[in-house]
């Protein structure tokens, strides 16, 4: 996976809370069974109506999303993700993040900014105000400026974890894998009588 | 030794190794045929093995059509997932129950029934639901399509360890009342952020006094609180729900499991982050007004008005609902009409749904202006019920019986609310779309539900005597 060390661009603020991942990306594209093509899928209800904001040709080529809190909360989908990130994402901004949906993101290169409620608002009123106003995240430091919005390098969270994996561009599988013998270990030492599967593909209707 | 709470201690036991976060290792893995195939994918393309086969169970859930399993060849699409499933399934040797399988159902039905679910374990699967297997003091919680690939290859999740929230219901449910109903007020109380971060112990008399599938529904939809999952400590319910079934220990191995499980509850002295204290005997039948799960109201009451909201958002959101509900501040909510209710989904789709929901039917009939549907749990549940004789009063009141699957609560397989009515679902989200294009859904109880298919307008049960 590639380093991110910074993400710079322009915003979409989107000033509502608690959008969820059905308006994210509606279920029906969950259907598909690739990784890759999901960007028309994204905030699909909303993009219906033209005065939406991610209609107006002066936001084509925003990178970064400023939503309110709880963002991204309700079901698990991935999905949801890869929809932002198709569509040319590679930041959110918010307040709050659900908690899945703020773990998924990194999992995909996308750095999610928890900002305090002062600084998110005066990037939203920033962004809506001047669609060229550009936003620098610094995500080695955690540190994110504006200049339109009179923000110079204010902290955000990201956990340590994210952040690490993030700005070293490290594949997580072959990270945990280092620790073949620590997980074997554990497997040695597991209780006897917790349930197992069978591994066999149940085709015919007798119960099983 | 430190005093700890239930999640520490079963977290604790299954640390692999720490690192900015917890290496967690995950004694059960579920998969369904949506979340699913990239993962698989992502382990072809990598070269790596599935590590623990054993420890992986999956079925069809999210996209099986109710009414004839042959339908699914008409939607190539969703075909060619499940058809990938069983393909997947083979070539990595895991155990699936697809559809038309007599062990096929809903992920979190299916777990619990067949004894895979037993506490103190870590269960995931690519589905926020997975919450519902808390009820037997596991830690249970959904993760993203890539994190299932990462368990399918190494076993373990990298986790920062959760923040704790209790949330003690004292006293006990009102006779007319369910834990549908309880779970809601919760909801309501605490709002749909107030767990976020958190994994919910749910705790006291009340929370003591649920039965199994009570329990589920609760621990099911700590998720819509912003928790990351929800659990309650095994009890004697638990046991006698476990003891004998499938999968779980017999004999020696179950008298050293049942010692190790009265291990599994919150020290005294234990402190959690956040805590929450609610009355049961406060709440009552309840129905959703607006487009989250926190927007309920009793029954008996009144679609709220915005305006006395007074923190701003909150307003702005409450607004917004009520406009694309359709709905009016100050209307009575069994003044709402609803054309379809759908009696299902892993929230309320087992076997004790279905009996409760049949009491109220028993006897009378849909409304003619009602298209309502019961979607069994699983094909266990589904017979269970059948022997009862349960899907004849269904159907002798004028209710489809159908198969297994999420069905209506997502509305992936064309059981869909049509655009700008009401429904009434025992399903667990009422986000804007969820159930269909413009669909307008109001989450009850089982009872409620089929109180509402005789009424056509929202209703509790008592409303019938």
């Amino acid at each position: 996976m590639q380093a991110v060390l910074s993400v710079t661009g322009r915003a979409i603020p989107l000033d509502r809370p608690n959008i969820d991942t059905d308006q994210i990306i509606p279920a029906v594209w969950m259907k598909k069974i690739e990784r890759v093509g999901f960007a028309d899928g994204l905030f699909q209800k909303w993009r219906r109506d033209p005065a939406f904001i991610l209609n107006q040709p002066e936001r084509r080529g925003a990178s970064i999303l400023i939503a309110g809190p709880n963002f991204g909360c309700g079901s698990s989908r991935e999905h949801a993700v890869w929809a932002l990130r198709d569509y040319g994402f590679r930041a959110i901004i918010a307040p709050s993040f659900a908690d899945i949906h703020r773990n998924n993101l990194p999992n995909n290169g996308l750095v999610p900014v928890v900002s305090s409620p002062v600084v998110v608002e005066a990037l939203m009123a920033a962004s809506a105000a001047d669609a060229t106003a550009e936003i620098v995240i610094d995500v080695v430091r955690r540190v994110v400026s504006c200049e339109q919005a009179g923000v110079h390098e204010a902290e955000f969270f990201l956990d340590d974890a994210a952040h690490h994996r993030l700005i070293n561009g490290l594949d997580l599988i072959d990270m945990t894998l280092l620790l073949d013998r620590q997980i074997s270990n554990h497997e040695a030492h597991r209780p006897d009588w917790l349930p197992s599967c069978d591994g066999v593909v149940h085709l015919s209707p007798t119960a099983g | 030794m430190r005093a700890k709470t239930l999640v520490e201690k079963i977290w604790d036991e299954h640390v692999v190794d720490q690192n900015d976060a917890d290496l967690l290792y995950i004694d059960l893995h579920l998969l369904h045929e949506v979340t699913s195939p990239q993962a698989f994918e992502g382990l072809r393309m990598s070269g790596r093995k599935l590590r623990r086969p054993d420890l992986t169970i999956a079925t069809a859930d999210h996209d099986v059509p109710t009414e004839d399993v042959s339908l699914a060849l008409q939607d190539d699409i969703g075909a060619r997932q499940l058809q990938l499933q069983i393909a997947n399934c083979r070539e990595f040797g895991v155990e699936l129950h697809p559809m038309g399988s007599a062990g096929q159902g809903i992920v979190h039905v299916i777990g619990p029934e067949m004894g895979l679910t037993q506490p103190g374990m870590t269960i995931v699967c690519g589905d926020s639901h997975t919450a519902t297997h808390g009820a037997f003091g596991a830690i249970a919680f959904g993760i993203g399509t890539s994190q299932v690939e990462h368990v399918m290859a190494t076993q373990t999740l990298r986790m920062a360890k959760p923040r704790t929230m209790a949330v003690t219901v004292d006293g006990r449910l009102r006779p007319d009342t369910t834990a549908k109903d309880l779970v809601l007020s919760i909801i309501g109380a605490i709002g749909i952020g107030g767990g976020t971060g958190t994994l919910i112990e749910y705790r006291g008399e009340c929370i003591r006094a649920l039965s199994m599938a009570g329990r589920m529904t609760v621990c099911n939809m700590a998720i819509e609180a912003g928790a990351r999952s929800g659990l309650i400590a095994p009890d004697e319910t638990t046991l006698a729900y476990l003891e004998g079934r499938p999968r779980v220990p017999k004999g020696d191995q179950w008298a050293r499991a049942v010692g190790y499980w009265q291990t599994l509850c919150t020290d005294q002295d234990a402190v959690f982050d956040v805590e929450a204290v609610l009355d049961a005997s406060s709440v009552g039948p309840q129905a959703t007004w607006g487009t989250n799960p926190g927007q309920t109201v009793n029954i008996e009451g009144k679609v709220p008005d915005p305006l006395a909201l007074s923190e701003p958002a909150e307003r702005a959101a409450a607004q917004r609902a009520l406009e694309y509900m359709g709905l009016e501040p100050g209307t009575a909510m069994k003044d709402i009409p609803i054309s379809t209710v759908f009696i299902g989904s892993c929230t309320n789709g087992r076997l004790e749904d279905l009996r409760a929901a049949a009491e109220v039917v028993r006897g009378r009939r849909v409304a003619s202006t009602v298209r309502a549907l019961v979607v069994p749990g699983s094909m266990r549940v589904k017979r269970q019920a059948e022997q009862e004789g349960l899907d004849e009063v269904f159907h002798s009141a004028g209710f489809e019986w159908r198969l297994p699957g999420c069905s209506m609560c997502i509305g992936m397989n064309g059981d869909v609310v049509m655009p700008g009515t009401h429904s009434a679902s025992t399903s667990n989200r009422n986000f804007e779309g969820r159930q269909g294009v413009g669909a307008r859904t109001h989450l009850v109880s089982p009872e409620s539900a089929a109180a509402t298919a005789i009424m056509g307008h929202l209703a509790a049960a008592a409303d019938l005597t």
